[in-house]
């Protein structure tokens, strides 16, 4: 095993934070150190938290790590910030909500850009997950950017998915649009202290009425991380919703969703740097033209023999 | 992926003023880094420990209140204990430029006062980052 691996395992901080650069970075040394720590992992329960921007994840995810580092549980926290689609860059300050966080030792947080993934998450995610988990975190917490209608792409990755709304958002059409509310296991209604909040749970609540054959109704939580309001009844049902999952079979379920989404898109990565690796597709390229240009073999059969041996 | 160059922009000590902060914080995303800001009020042990976590590649200070010869120096001594040697540290803020001497052999590699054009920074990090 790495040395890198077995301080990862170990719950060794800096080697945590090490780990996630290279998986970021997508350095070649990563690759034996996460073939090696996967059978450490499983045990963490992944809850994703997504919705708009500025509808308080930041400080509602602080709030949740407060009440599981009082039950004596470790937590884990990814941050998920924008990547400038221009200049590469990206500001990172889902840690501002979260500071009193950053001395406990039972507390890991990161904050990632999306480095030009869409759907809310970051490509690395998956491999960050995993190193939370074998570095024994018990609960892992993921904030994705601030999302529009459209970037559900958390599901595959979470056990238990929150969407998080604020009053006033729109009229109770917004609520039977497709995409992020269909994706809620549990809807929290945050900035309860703000007017509008029965409004809000109100529409909500007349949405899953028009659903009658769900087998668990979507709990609606309302709560205000400004004071501290609503947290153990979200808490609870994330609880509840953990003890379905496993009560249910639906637990394996996601998990083998997860992994699936995990190793496509270590595929679809390594597919692209292939592709985008133009040197080395030039070279395998140039190898046929010649024999195109001589009839020897025509375009479409020289497509099958390039993409035989990447696809081999 | 190309490495990225990682920056923490922290906030030390009982000082509410964060516009130079956020300048800087700006211009390094707009350089193409990743900036991760920590907010107001940090302790050099949160700064630290945010550093470690987030496996960042610089550490930019920002203090107006004058107490960057207690504040800056504890940064600096806990990146040492740590042996987080390989961070580039730097300051920026109101520092009298006598004090500027001191604060270098202490371990902060450059201080950058009020007026020093964006640039100026985003190039020293550029030729000054050290992994």
């Amino acid at each position: 095993m790495t040395q890198l691996a077995e301080k990862v395992i170990a719950g060794d901080h800096r080697s945590i934070a090490r780990l996630i650069t290279q998986v970021e970075n997508d350095a070649p040394d990563a690759v034996e150190t996460m073939k090696q720590i996967h059978p450490h992992t499983g045990q963490a329960s992944v809850i994703g938290v997504t919705g708009v921007m500025g509808s308080g994840k930041s400080s509602l995810i602080f709030e949740l790590a407060l009440v599981y580092r009082v039950e004596g549980k470790k937590v884990g926290i990814i941050a998920i910030d924008p990547t400038s689609p221009f200049s590469g860059g990206a500001l990172l300050g889902d840690r501002i909500r979260m500071t009193e966080l950053s001395t406990d030792e039972g507390v890991f947080i990161r904050s990632m850009g999306t480095r030009g993934m869409m759907g809310g998450l970051t490509s690395a995610l998956y491999d960050v997950v995993e190193i939370l988990d074998a570095a024994g975190m018990n609960i892992i917490l993921i904030e994705t950017v601030g999302v529009g209608q459209d970037e559900v792409d958390i599901v595959k990755i979470a056990d238990t998915t929150l969407v998080v709304l604020i009053p006033g958002l729109g009229d109770s059409v917004q609520t039977i649009k497709a995409g992020l509310m269909e994706i809620a296991d549990i809807f929290v209604v945050n900035k309860a202290d703000k007017p509008g909040v029965e409004q809000t749970v109100a529409e909500l609540q007349s949405m899953l009425d028009l659903v009658n054959n769900l087998d668990r109704r979507i709990p609606i939580v309302a709560t205000s991380a400004k004071e501290k309001k609503g947290i153990d009844q979200l808490t609870a049902r994330i609880a509840e919703h953990q003890a379905y999952l496993k009560d249910t079979q639906m637990f394996e379920q996601r998990r083998r969703q997860r992994y699936e989404a995990e190793l496509l898109e270590i595929i679809r990565k390594r597919l692209m740097d292939f592709i985008f690796d133009e040197k080395k597709l030039k070279t395998t390229v140039d190898c046929c033209i010649d024999q195109i240009a001589k009839k020897e073999l025509d375009p479409y059969s020289a497509a099958d023999q390039i993409l035989g041996k990447i696809l081999k | 992926m190309e490495k990225k160059i990682r920056v923490l922009v922290a906030k030390p000590g009982l000082d509410g003023h964060d516009r130079g902060a956020k300048i800087v914080a700006r211009a390094l995303r707009d350089a193409g880094m990743e900036v991760v800001y920590t907010g107001l009020h940090q302790t050099a042990q949160q700064i630290v420990n945010t550093a470690m976590q987030e496996d960042v590649d610089v550490v930019g200070l920002s203090l107006l209140s004058g107490a960057h010869m207690t504040l800056f120096v504890d940064v600096a001594i806990l990146l040492k204990e740590k042996q987080m040697d390989d961070v580039l540290l730097v300051g920026g803020g109101i520092i009298p430029q006598e004090d500027v001497p001191r604060l270098k052999k202490a371990g902060i590699a450059e201080v950058f006062g009020p007026g020093t054009p964006v640039e100026e920074i985003v190039s020293y990090i550029k030729k000054n980052v050290k992994r």
